[in-house]
């Protein structure tokens, strides 16, 4: 070993290393153009090119791939959802990555650490009790528990009856996990442009030629490009890049932030949500704690910080882990969420023919990512929405059909 | 803080107000179905200068704001009054 590892230093050839292929020009037509270079469309790139046998196909994204959504969430992944067809979906997803890493061959760093939704009220105890029998009959691991297990998976809670929310209880899910995040984009966006998918970054898309219900050709600021079939992955920025295409949504595009401490020696296994304290902490690899709320108070397109997320923030964090007083934030961002107003996402068909649509994933869209690529490349591939996506069409707001997940969004908004 | 300029209780914190979405014209109350889904659910989320209903939650009080949603500035805000028939600002 040492010495092939001294050959290997002193020798000039070197492997190429590369995730992606050299950047290519436009080509004048795509079988299916993918705009949004996220976890999302690269993964929806990687199931048509695997599954489907799609390869001509482009995605598109303005900036670099991963650069939005991907990389600015906070890595969770979990299926203790409250409405059937959302548990289903979201359990499909964590089964596609408990595999993902072999199947990319990228250390995606899946961390099997176990999940605690606390409760502090009596009505949040009551949606809990519901959660986990949902969950236990669809065959997902879960458990309302008492405050004497909290202290035992979790002893470093305060678990002081003399707070201003007492912790009565948690929703357990042993299975919950915590991803690296841009692995996830740069293992999708590898493996896709294997198979022979075009990854177009710093390719903005500036406008759709439609005639006759569908779209003929997109608009982009590196020239024009026909297309047999378009998806939009565009995250909190749907609603614009949708009325380009004609079409209005449902959804409102509203900052999240998030910060990480200072990395501290490990001391945290479990990842802790309070939804009625609007806030959530793990401790990943390095050290560092992640730290997020709620989303911001109003719409905006804007990834500002403000100082009222981390007052409030802190408030909350200090009185479950008063330590922490001691210890510094080291970095803050934030994201776009775009919010549904049944906190569930919108896959499906859209009023254009050949134009399909992931959105509205809010503040969940990280841990949907493979079920959400691998369910809309079957979509776009059959024009045909799969069973598992069906109930979270677009249409289901013209027809008073929402599917209620708010009782299960991580935090409240 | 950022501070909001109420018409009433002139600038406070944002945090005392609520934001309740862009000022658009209700559909006749015998509407379709339809339409007011559209009403209820459908929303323009501009990038750009918007106006919306905020209300000052200790006095109740309702108005409207100008801002704009790319750059988190406060453009101007008036009362309902100052809205004319066509449901833009005078």
């Amino acid at each position: 070993m040492p010495l092939r590892l001294l050959r290997f230093g002193l020798g000039l050839a070197r492997p190429d290393t590369r995730i992606l292929p050299l950047p290519q020009e436009l080509k004048p037509h795509y079988d299916v153009v993918i705009v949004g270079g996220g976890g999302h469309g690269l993964a929806a790139a990687y199931y048509l090119a695997r599954q489907h046998g799609i390869t001509n196909v482009a995605v598109l994204d303005k900036g670099y791939i991963g650069g939005g959504n991907t990389g600015r969430n906070t890595a969770i992944v979990r299926s203790n959802y409250l409405t059937d067809d959302g548990v289903r979906f979201y359990a499909e997803s964590m089964r596609l990555y408990q595999t993902l890493s072999d199947e990319l061959d990228i250390n995606l760093m899946y961390s099997q650490r176990g999940h605690l939704t606390l409760a502090h009220t009596d009505a949040s105890i009551r949606t809990m009790r519901w959660r986990a029998e949902v969950n236990k009959h669809l065959g997902v691991e879960s458990e309302l528990i008492g405050p004497d297990e909290v202290a035992r998976i979790c002893p470093q809670l305060n678990l002081s009856r003399d707070v201003r929310y007492p912790i009565l209880g948690a929703l357990s899910h042993p299975v919950g996990a915590t991803v690296r995040h841009d692995a996830v984009a740069w293992g999708y966006a590898r493996a896709a442009g294997r198979l022979g998918v075009a990854i177009h970054q710093g390719t903005e898309v500036v406008g759709f030629a439609i005639e006759g219900g569908r779209i003929t050709a997109v608009e982009t600021t590196r020239g024009r490009i026909g297309c047999g079939k378009v998806l939009i992955a565009v995250a909190g920025r749907s609603s614009l890049v949708c009325n380009m295409a004609g079409f209005r949504l449902p959804i409102r595009t509203v900052p999240l932030q998030a910060c990480v401490s200072q990395p501290v020696k490990r001391f945290l296994d479990p990842i802790i949500v309070s939804g009625s304290l609007h806030c959530y902490i793990w401790q990943s690899q390095r050290g560092e704690l992640v730290m997020g709320g709620a989303t911001d108070p109003y719409p905006l397109y804007s990834t500002r910080s403000t100082l009222d997320f981390k007052e409030g923030l802190m408030a909350h964090m200090l009185e479950l882990l008063p330590f922490l007083g001691e210890v510094k934030i080291m970095r803050q961002w934030a994201g776009l969420s775009d919010m549904t107003p049944d906190f569930a996402p919108v896959m499906g068909k859209t009023p254009l023919s050949n134009c399909y649509l992931t959105a509205g994933w809010g503040t969940w869209g990280f841990k949907a990512t493979p079920a959400s690529g691998k369910a809309m490349a079957a979509c776009v591939a059959d024009d045909r929405p799969p069973e598992l996506i069906a109930p979270f069409r677009l249409d289901r707001f013209r027809e008073l059909d929402q599917l209620g997940e708010a009782g299960a969004a991580s935090v409240g908004h | 803080m950022k501070i909001m300029p109420c018409p009433l209780n002139g600038p406070r914190n944002i945090q005392e107000f609520i934001c309740r979405g862009e000022v658009r014209i209700p559909p006749a109350a015998d509407a379709s179905a339809e339409a007011w889904a559209e009403y209820l659910f459908y929303r323009e989320n501009k990038a750009g200068i918007v106006r919306e209903w905020w209300c000052h939650l200790p006095t109740t009080f309702w108005f409207i704001a100008e801002r704009d949603t790319r750059t988190d500035e406060i453009i101007r805000t008036y009362t309902f009054d100052a809205l004319d028939e066509s449901g833009s600002g005078r």
